[in-house]
This record gives C-alpha cells, sequence and structure tokens, in this order.
C-alpha cells in the first residue's frame, strides 16, 4: 500500500462530496434532532434525568456517536458498493498506478474522514444548543476518525462479501440497528439482563458512546474504552484488504 | 523492439480457463489487435496485460518489467480504454480528466492544459462542463479514449474501442488512433468488426476458447486464405469449431 496513492482516491471521493454535500447535508441534521426532539424533550418530560443528567443532555453525546458512525457506514456500504459495481469507478482507477491496497486504504480513510465531519457538525449543534456541559468534547474529535475507522472496516466487509446490495438491508437490520438502540445512547445498560452488557461491550459503539459522554461531562472516562477501540482498528484492518482484494481482482 | 512478451500465459477463473497456455510478443509502434467469439479470452488478456489481475501461470512482461511484480510502474506508462464506460458520473467531463490525472500524480497546473489539448482532440472542446449523464454513447467513448491519453501513454489498450458507436463516431474515432499510431503510440485492441482490424491492425492475434490460433498480418492472412479479413476469420475459428466437434 502506498500512503500517497491512497489519498488521491480519497481525494477523488472528497472532490465528488465538496459538489454533492449541499444537497444530503441538511439530511444529516434531522434524524438527530428528530431523536433529540422526540426522545430528548418527549421522553424526557417524563424521565427528566438518568445518573443526575437531565435526560435530553444524557442522550445528546450518544447523537454524536450514532451520527458519525451511520455516516461512515453509510458510507462504506451502499458508497463503495456502488463505485465498485455500478457505476465502475474501482476498474476506472485499477487501470492506472492505483493498486487495490491503495483503493481500500483510500476508501477507509475517507470513511473515517466522514465519520469524523459528521460527528463534529452533531458536535457544534449540540454545543450551541447547551447540551454539553464541558469544552473537554473537542477531544473526542480525534477519537471520532479512529471509531470511523472501524466502522469503514466493518463495512468493507460487508461490501465484500454481500452477494448483492440488497443483503445490507440484514447488515443494518441485523447489525447496526439493534447496536444503535443497546449501545447506551437512549439509557444506560445497566437496568437490563448482565447479557446485554456482555454484548454491547464487543460493539464499538458501546465504546464511543461511554467516551463522548465522558467528555461531554469534563471527565476523562475510562481509558480502556480508548484502548479497546485502538485495538479493533488494527485487528480488523487486514480483513477489508484481504476480502476486497478476492472481490475485487479475482 | 518488443514492449509486450508473453509465455505460456494462463488465467483460470475458478474451475474455469479462460485464457490457454498462449505466447505472443508485441513490438514497439505496431497496432496489435486481438480478434475473436465473445469468451475467447481476448478482455482477460488485456486485463492482464494493464496489470488488473495476475495471470494463473505464465509470464508476461510489458516495458520488460514483471505485470505481477511491478503494475504501479507499468500503468504510469499505459492508457486503457475499457469495454464499458466507467466514466465518474457525479463530475463533469473536465473533472473527469482532472481526477483521473490525480491518480498519475499529474498536478493540477499540468493535467489541466493537458486536459484540454485532449479534449480539443476528441472535438469535446465545447462539454468541458457537462456532466457525463447528458453526453451520447460516441462522445462518452471519445471522452474515455481522452482520459486514457493523460499519462501521455507509451502504450494504449483499447478493449472493443468502437462497439455500439454509429459509423461516424466509429470513423472518429479511427481517425484518432490513426494519429496516436502514427506518433509511435503502441496500440493493443479487441474488436469485434474485421474492418476496423483491417483498418488499423499491423498484425492480429485470432483467438477462440483460451487459445491462439494464428498470428499473423491480415494481408497475409487474406492472401494465404482468400478474401477480405471476415472471410478468414470465420474459416479460422469455423474450422476451430469444427475440429472442436469432432474431438471425442
Amino acid at each position: 500500500m502506498n500512503l500517497k496513492r491512497a489519498s488521491r482516491v480519497w481525494q477523488r471521493n472528497f472532490s465528488v462530496y465538496t459538489k454533492l454535500y449541499k444537497s444530503s447535508i441538511a439530511l444529516n441534521f434531522v434524524e438527530p434532532a428528530l431523536y433529540l426532539a422526540a426522545l430528548g424533550l418527549g421522553l424526557g418530560a417524563f424521565v427528566k434525568e438518568i445518573n443526575g443528567i437531565p435526560y435530553i443532555n444524557f442522550i445528546a453525546p450518544g447523537m454524536i456517536a450514532s451520527s458519525s458512525m451511520f455516516a461512515a457506514t453509510y458510507e462504506c456500504t451502499y458508497g463503495t458498493y456502488v463505485r465498485m459495481t455500478f457505476q465502475k469507478t474501482f476498474d476506472a482507477i485499477l487501470a492506472t498506478p492505483v493498486n487495490i491496497d491503495d483503493l481500500v486504504a483510500g476508501e477507509l480513510m475517507w470513511g473515517a474522514t466522514k465519520s469524523m465531519l459528521y460527528g463534529t457538525i452533531i458536535l457544534i449543534v449540540i454545543s450551541l444548543f447547551g447540551l454539553v456541559d464541558s469544552p473537554m468534547i473537542i477531544l473526542a474529535i480525534p477519537v471520532l476518525f479512529l471509531s470511523g475507522l472501524i466502522f469503514a472496516e466493518v463495512s468493507l466487509i460487508a461490501v465484500a462479501t454481500v452477494p448483492g446490495i440488497d443483503t445490507f438491508n440484514y447488515f443494518y437490520t441485523l447489525l447496526m440497528t439493534p447496536m444503535f438502540l443497546f449501545s447506551g445512547i437512549f439509557f444506560p445498560l445497566t437496568g437490563l439482563p448482565p447479557i446485554v452488557t456482555k454484548i454491547a461491550f464487543f460493539t464499538p459503539l458501546y465504546h464511543l458512546v461511554n467516551i463522548c459522554r465522558s467528555f461531554a461531562a469534563g471527565k476523562v472516562g475510562d481509558v480502556w474504552d480508548l484502548i479497546w477501540l485502538l485495538a479493533v482498528a488494527v485487528i480488523f484492518a487486514p480483513y477489508p484488504f484481504r476480502l476486497m482484494r478476492k472481490r475485487v481482482i479475482k | 523492439m518488443n514492449i509486450v512478451t508473453a509465455r505460456a500465459l494462463t488465467k483460470n477463473y475458478g474451475s474455469v480457463r479462460a485464457v490457454d497456455d498462449i505466447d505472443f510478443d508485441i513490438v514497439k509502434g505496431e497496432c496489435f489487435g486481438f480478434l475473436g467469439p465473445n469468451g475467447a479470452g481476448k478482455t482477460t488478456v488485456m486485463r492482464t496485460l494493464y496489470c488488473f489481475m495476475p495471470p494463473t501461470s505464465g509470464e508476461v512482461r510489458v516495458f520488460g518489467l514483471d505485470v505481477t511484480e511491478n503494475s504501479s510502474g507499468i500503468k504510469a506508462k499505459i492508457g486503457v480504454m475499457p469495454q464499458e464506460d466507467n466514466l465518474d458520473p457525479d463530475l463533469t467531463v473536465l473533472e473527469n480528466l482532472i481526477v483521473y490525472a490525480r491518480y498519475f500524480d499529474i498536478p493540477k497546473k499540468v493535467s489541466s492544459g493537458v486536459a484540454s489539448e485532449l479534449l480539443k482532440f476528441v472535438e469535446l472542446q465545447g462539454k468541458t462542463g457537462v456532466k457525463i449523464g447528458d453526453l451520447s454513447g460516441g462522445m462518452k467513448r471519445r471522452l474515455i479514449l481522452a482520459r486514457s491519453l493523460i499519462n501521455s501513454p507509451e502504450v494504449l489498450v483499447l478493449d472493443e474501442p468502437t462497439t455500439g458507436l454509429d459509423p461516424h463516431s466509429r470513423h472518429a474515432v479511427w481517425d484518432k488512433l490513426n494519429i496516436l499510431k502514427a506518433k509511435g503510440t503502441t496500440l493493443i485492441l479487441t474488436t469485434h468488426y474485421m474492418e476496423e482490424a483491417e483498418k488499423l491492425c499491423d498484425r492480429v492475434a485470432i483467438m477462440d476458447r483460451g487459445k491462439i490460433l494464428t498470428i499473423d498480418s491480415p494481408g497475409h492472412l487474406m492472401q494465404i486464405h482468400g478474401g477480405n479479413l471476415e472471410d478468414v476469420y470465420l474459416r479460422i475459428t469455423g474450422l476451430h469449431l469444427l475440429e472442436g466437434r469432432l474431438e471425442p
């Protein structure tokens, strides 16, 4: 893998994004805003507080985490799949000095970048709404890149293995949605059977939510959350390369 | 001087043998054509030449470099016009060229000049800001040709460059290819149009079922077998089919 050539792939995606973002970026606010309004205000009127934190403030840092997660996964499942199959963008790129490993690295870096970008936008918005207590939340931004990388890796593994684009429905229904619901964004997992906490521990979103929530409260939090993310990003890294090589090159 | 050498080139897709133990050389500056029915293995040969995928066995060298070891170095000096349209639909005509140039590490300052020259060459100079979806089939092919030239390649690989084009567009592409050939660019192409092969190719390899049946100049083939290149092609591939049928 050559970093410079990989960055050319990143640049291609960035060029396309800067052309098209106006038509889609507003939508990325709508979903977290809906959750904040419906659950934060609606449910919050009854729940009031969790662990001494007003309910809407409790879920706000989780919106940073989930927005950044979905930004990476949508980009690196549907986006990458369309580039690979329907648009044949990969075929065009692979006829240049860029090789498949450069291409995969570029896609991963782009997914992580978009993840960080979208999480940061939500971070700014909820801070403006006064839902964050500490400026320490800024420290979450580089963590969003790291977790974004994990989500991009998982997504590319899915791209390399799905028989068709419809199969992503399983990916979202069976993996992403349960993770979104049971990662401690909306309620502490302590109230659920211990098995749920155990499963949640193995999902990247759970650790990202912990980190965002700690930083939002001005606490350093548990350093193991960060170590977990680092370790998993490294452990998963070879698989998108290996599987995409097999899928694209034959 | 040989610019491409292939020895015992074999490519399998799973249990299917697409290219079966073939040898050929391509000389610098010539136009070399691969002819043969669908599924003969032409595209597979092309794809190994431009390092899209490695051969299952055998050796392929381009510019003296092994395709499995020096892919980036080889690809830097090759232009590829694929069979299918793979222009970037999210980018305009000009952006397609500029973004493509970046993969070759050509800075924008240089590539924007080269791009406008190339667009003039393929007669798309008025279309710089147009979206790919708004181009006709012929315009797309010409833009892909322009894109394949962005790195001033020494070798141009053309996989069915004029398939699906109307006669005017086809002649337009031929004219461009003849200009490139006159400039010394080595052309390697596949085609189903015998007229195209007769017009452009110095030598052709006629393939069937992964094998090369013959390599010769169109003129010599017509001299030996009589008729035009299409007659020769049908006779040679037809005989092969017949032989195939007689096999136990």
